[in-house]
């Protein structure tokens, strides 16, 4: 597949289609693969990467680059073309100037998944070949998958203008599951569990500067006009505000990638609270996926003369 | 900084009972930026006015707080009042120490503590406000009234008469409404007919009205002054405009067993109808749902006996657009069904009917031509018992909680029509209370009791049983502290009336408030009775609430006075309180453009300075002044808060809560 993509971005690069392809090539680890922009042949030969670890998605960086002038490539994978839809639809991408090649997806692997010490991964099959400090070992690769990518929401590529690999369909799974779980809970335990998890926030705003949906010109977090800066931190334990306003300001707009997630250093399940909102969506306004065509007006910036009356919170044992 | 001066308000005792005003005064004169800071017994009164003119003078004030009842009730008294004073209007805010404390707490003591906290509010808003200037909208005169009955009917006469365009949208293919198939009205028993059709012949000749028969209101945009609205005129398969209404198609139409709703389906018409002779227009209409011809392309029998061509199988639902001022919902009322009461065998004998049906069968132009005759044999009825309250004054699981108020007035004429008509009968009515508030309506039901004889009794039927042709009739009578057995011939029920079904789904598209019953809220219940709270829509007739027709009549005029009130202005003042992007932080995403129900918001690329020398461009929004009403749906959709409120500002929201939450 790397040989593909590598070959296919130099073909793009070389009959004029585009000036700049985005990528991945290896960060600080061999796993941590990062975004990247590259403009000659050399430079995809020598650093393009494409494996289990090209989770990153790169929507996001299109706002920017599409602006720059010059024509872009991107290769956007499944989940990442609701991003890049979702995108396009709040008018933040300049589609004219950005090239989608498709990029059929299998799931990407959790690094952290494979144990301690690990040197190098090789892809053989449905195997991951693991070679490790301790020597080596084969992992199945649906063991190591991503946990977002075990309860994948859709191999279709909803948006491309060339594909590699296959098409995909949406999938059947069971992605709120673990909300469910949470909304079994007492409101005691849910408090309880909460402050757990974000309790070893430490403000990095990574998830923040990966989302997608938080692509605002100026966030209302660095704003000191916005009124909201200084309530995030109202209550000494200040990340409770942050990451619910941030749950509140993507909803609706959220296409569930789970970048949040995923860059979290601290893993704490930040896509839990994004889901919880989709899923409140679904029950109340009707199943609506963000990003997935370019039509359907989003439920909370539309109107029917169906949705649901205010009083469904207090049915539903709200305030 | 502001310098505040604070009002407070006693409102007789209405406040002061309940709060501490003067410990409100002293508390909310030692906030940052009071440097005044009094209570009195009237604020709104001349005095009260004159007091906070002068200190306004002399204190110097920048901002004022009054704290008094709702601001729907005197914010515009005291924005005048500062204004005259030299102050900016929108310098003033109110905090509603009555509706919102004194009426809803009995402590004095935590009263007072609320009443501090919601005035600490309203001096951290008026510490950000800034004066606001007021532009103009324009008035389309043109009025729409929603709904044709004697309510809509009279509106629309009305406004016509002060020189208005007004247009009638009627969902029937008549207009007319419930009055149409009334027999006699009380209290002096003229005919219905006689006295409604030359009014509906009126609206259809007053060239100043148009009339949409058979229409449905689709869609309504804007606000007042300047609504745009849809309206759907659905096919009617006939063409109005050549439709002479001669009926011969209804008399040749083949298929004969319609039920014809006009008299309730008490009897049968044909599949192409005119409702009734006297119908505005006098068109006939092709029931969709039973026209053979429609439904399997076989017949034709209309279109070849229509002299006039006017028969067209292949037309459509059309829409129309049109600009109004004003909007009148006139709606109307339905009786309830009568699912819920099996134990007055309506569902299990034809002789048990409902009044309005009882109009029908009294009525000479109804199914029996007026001679009062059983549905089941064609006899002759002996025995008629009323039921009233059928549905009325009951619990929400079953019927509804408030009085019908027009049945005990309607079962009176009944009773008494039938006595007169047929001496041989004898008539009970069974009661909870007889209410007879009205102009001559208690003589009128004493006329029934003591010149006509009818048995009123005091108690609830229990059971109607349908036996050998007679329905058994168990009821208790109260006062004589018995239980009673008769033997009658037909049952009628005073089934209770409820708002139009087409009201909800309107009131929606209005904007419109509704109770819990689905009637239409008025801006206020005593003082201002015909107009909704929403600006520009006003309430003729029963969808607001039970009316006979009297007051239907009157309530009619009213809207209709009102309406002429603002079609009569070029220009209304508008709301200053406009949205205004910022747009350095707007991200072009159109949230705001989406949510915006006055369509004042657009979208333009800008060129921007970047960095280096370097130019951007950027989508950004854009709001007009002039259509934004100041809904503020814009300000919480924008994710980046780049769209604000002028007069209800983000930052002025959180200053709001930060003082309550202090």
């Amino acid at each position: 597949m790397q040989e593909r993509l590598k070959q296919k971005a130099i073909q793009l690069l070389e009959n004029g289609t585009v000036d700049r392809i985005l990528g991945w090539k290896t960060g600080e680890f061999f796993y941590d693969l990062t975004p990247a922009v590259f403009t000659t042949r050399e430079q995809i030969e020598k650093d393009f990467v494409f494996n289990v670890f090209s989770g990153a998605n790169l929507s996001k960086y299109l706002i920017a680059e599409s602006r720059k002038g010059g024509k872009i490539a991107a290769f956007i994978k499944p989940c990442d073309s609701y991003s890049f839809q979702q995108l396009l639809k709040e008018h933040r991408i300049w589609r004219d100037n950005v090239f989608v090649v498709g990029v059929q997806c299998d799931g990407m692997c959790d690094a952290a998944k494979l144990g301690d010490g690990v040197l190098s991964v090789k892809e053989d099959g449905e195997n991951l070949i693991v070679e490790t400090l301790y020597g080596e070992k084969t992992v199945a690769k649906a063991d190591a998958l991503a946990d977002r990518c075990a309860s994948c929401k859709s191999k279709k590529i909803v948006i491309f203008d060339e594909l590699i690999g296959e098409q995909g369909e949406e999938t059947e799974n069971d992605r709120f599951g673990e909300v469910a779980r949470l909304e079994a809970m007492t409101p005691e335990e849910r408090y309880e569990f909460w402050r757990g998890e974000l309790s070893r926030c430490i403000r990095c705003n990574a998830c923040r500067n990966v989302c997608p949906a938080c692509s605002c010109e100026k966030c209302v977090f660095d704003n000191a006009n916005s009124g909201v800066r200084n309530k995030a931190a109202a209550d000494s334990f200040e990340e409770n505000m942050f990451h619910i306003i941030r749950a509140f300001h993507v909803t609706g707009r959220c296409t569930d990638c789970g970048e949040c997630s995923r860059v979290c250093p601290q893993n704490i399940p930040l896509h839990l609270l994004n889901r919880k909102m989709i899923k409140d969506i679904n029950e109340l306004y009707g199943e609506y996926q963000a990003g997935a065509d370019m039509d359907t007006k989003p439920p909370l910036t539309n109107y029917t003369v169906d949705d649901c009356e205010p009083s469904i919170v207090h049915e539903r044992g709200g305030l | 900084m502001q310098r505040v001066g604070v009002f407070v308000c006693w409102c007789g005792s209405n406040i002061a009972a309940t709060v501490d005003v003067e410990k409100v005064a002293e508390v909310l004169g030692k906030e940052p930026g009071v440097v005044f800071s009094t209570n009195y017994q009237y604020m709104c009164s001349q005095a009260g006015q004159e007091m906070i003119q002068e200190s306004i003078a002399k204190y110097n004030l920048t901002g004022v707080v009054i704290c008094s009842c709702s601001p729907r009730m005197h914010e515009n008294t005291f924005r005048k009042t500062c204004e005259k004073a030299g102050l900016n209007p929108y310098m003033v805010e109110i905090a509603n120490i009555r509706e919102q404390c004194s009426w809803i707490h009995k402590d004095k003591e935590t009263a007072t503590e609320k009443a501090v906290i919601l005035g600490r509010a309203a001096i951290a808003k008026v510490h950000l406000n800034a004066p606001l200037t007021s532009g103009t909208s324009p008035v389309k005169k043109r009025a729409l009234v929603i709904g044709g009955g004697i309510a809509g009917i009279q509106t629309a006469l009305d406004i016509a008469d002060a020189g208005f365009d007004v247009d009638i949208v009627e969902k029937e293919p008549t207009i007319g409404g419930k009055m149409t198939q009334i027999d006699k009205t009380f209290p002096t028993l003229d005919c219905a007919a006689c006295i409604l059709t030359p009014k509906m012949v009126d609206a259809a000749q007053n060239e100043k009205i148009h009339i949409y028969s058979y229409s449905e209101v689709s869609s309504v945009k804007g606000f007042v002054g300047n609504f745009k609205v849809t309206i759907k005129k659905k096919a009617r398969f006939v063409d109005e405009t050549k439709c002479t209404g001669c009926g011969l198609c209804t008399e040749k139409c083949p298929q004969k067993k319609v039920p014809n709703l006009f008299n309730l389906g008490l009897d049968n018409r044909r599949a192409i109808y005119i409702p009734f002779a006297q119908a505005v227009p006098k068109v006939a209409t092709i029931d969709a749902d039973y026209c053979t011809m429609l439904k399997s392309g076989k017949c034709g029998v209309c279109s070849k006996v229509c002299t006039a061509g006017a028969i067209d199988y292949q037309q459509k639902d059309a829409f129309i657009e049109q600009e109004y001022g004003a909007i009148v919902v006139a709606t109307g009322f339905n009786p309830i069904k009568l699912d819920n009461y099996d134990e007055f065998a309506y569902s299990q004998s034809p002789d048990v009917v409902t009044s309005l049906e009882f109009e029908r069968l009294m009525n000479a132009a109804g199914p029996t031509g007026g001679t009062l005759l059983r549905p089941s044999d064609g006899q002759h009825p002996h025995t008629i018992v009323f039921v009233q309250c059928v549905g009325s004054r009951c619990d929400d699981s079953k019927g509804k909680p408030y009085c019908s108020k027009i049945c005990c007035m309607y079962t009176a004429k009944h009773a008494m029509l039938c006595r007169e008509k047929y001496p041989d009968t004898d008539v009970y009515v069974f009661y909870i209370d007889v209410r007879t508030p009205g102009k001559n309506f208690d003589e009128f039901y004493r006329r029934a009791v003591e010149e006509y004889g009818v048995h009123y009794v005091k108690g609830m039927v229990g059971k109607v049983v349908p036996e050998n042709g007679k329905l058994k009739v168990q009821a208790s009578d109260l006062i004589g502290n018995q239980q009673l057995h008769i033997d009658a011939d037909m049952v009628v029920l005073a089934a209770a009336i409820e708002p139009d079904k087409s009201a909800r789904p309107l009131a929606t598209m209005l904007t419109a408030s509704m109770d819990t019953n689905d009637f239409f809220t008025e801006a206020h219940p005593k003082l201002r009775p015909v107009e909704s709270p929403t600006a520009g829509i006003f309430l003729s007739g029963a969808c607001q609430g039970p009316k006979d027709i009297p007051e239907t009549v009157a309530q009619a005029s009213a809207a209709a006075a009102k309406v002429i009130g603002l079609l009569n202005k070029d220009h209304l003042i508008c709301n200053p309180c406009t949205a205004t992007p910022d747009e350095m932080m707007c991200n072009g995403c159109s949230s705001c453009e989406k949510v915006c129900p006055y369509g004042a918001i657009t979208y333009v690329d800008k060129e921007y300075r970047g960095p280096n020398r370097t130019t951007l461009i950027r989508r950004v929004a854009q709001v007009n002044p002039a259509v934004c009403q100041g809904c503020g749906a814009c300000t919480v959709a924008c994710p980046s808060g780049a769209m604000d409120l002028k007069g209800f500002s983000n930052k002025q929201i959180m200053a709001e809560v930060d003082a309550i939450c202090r």
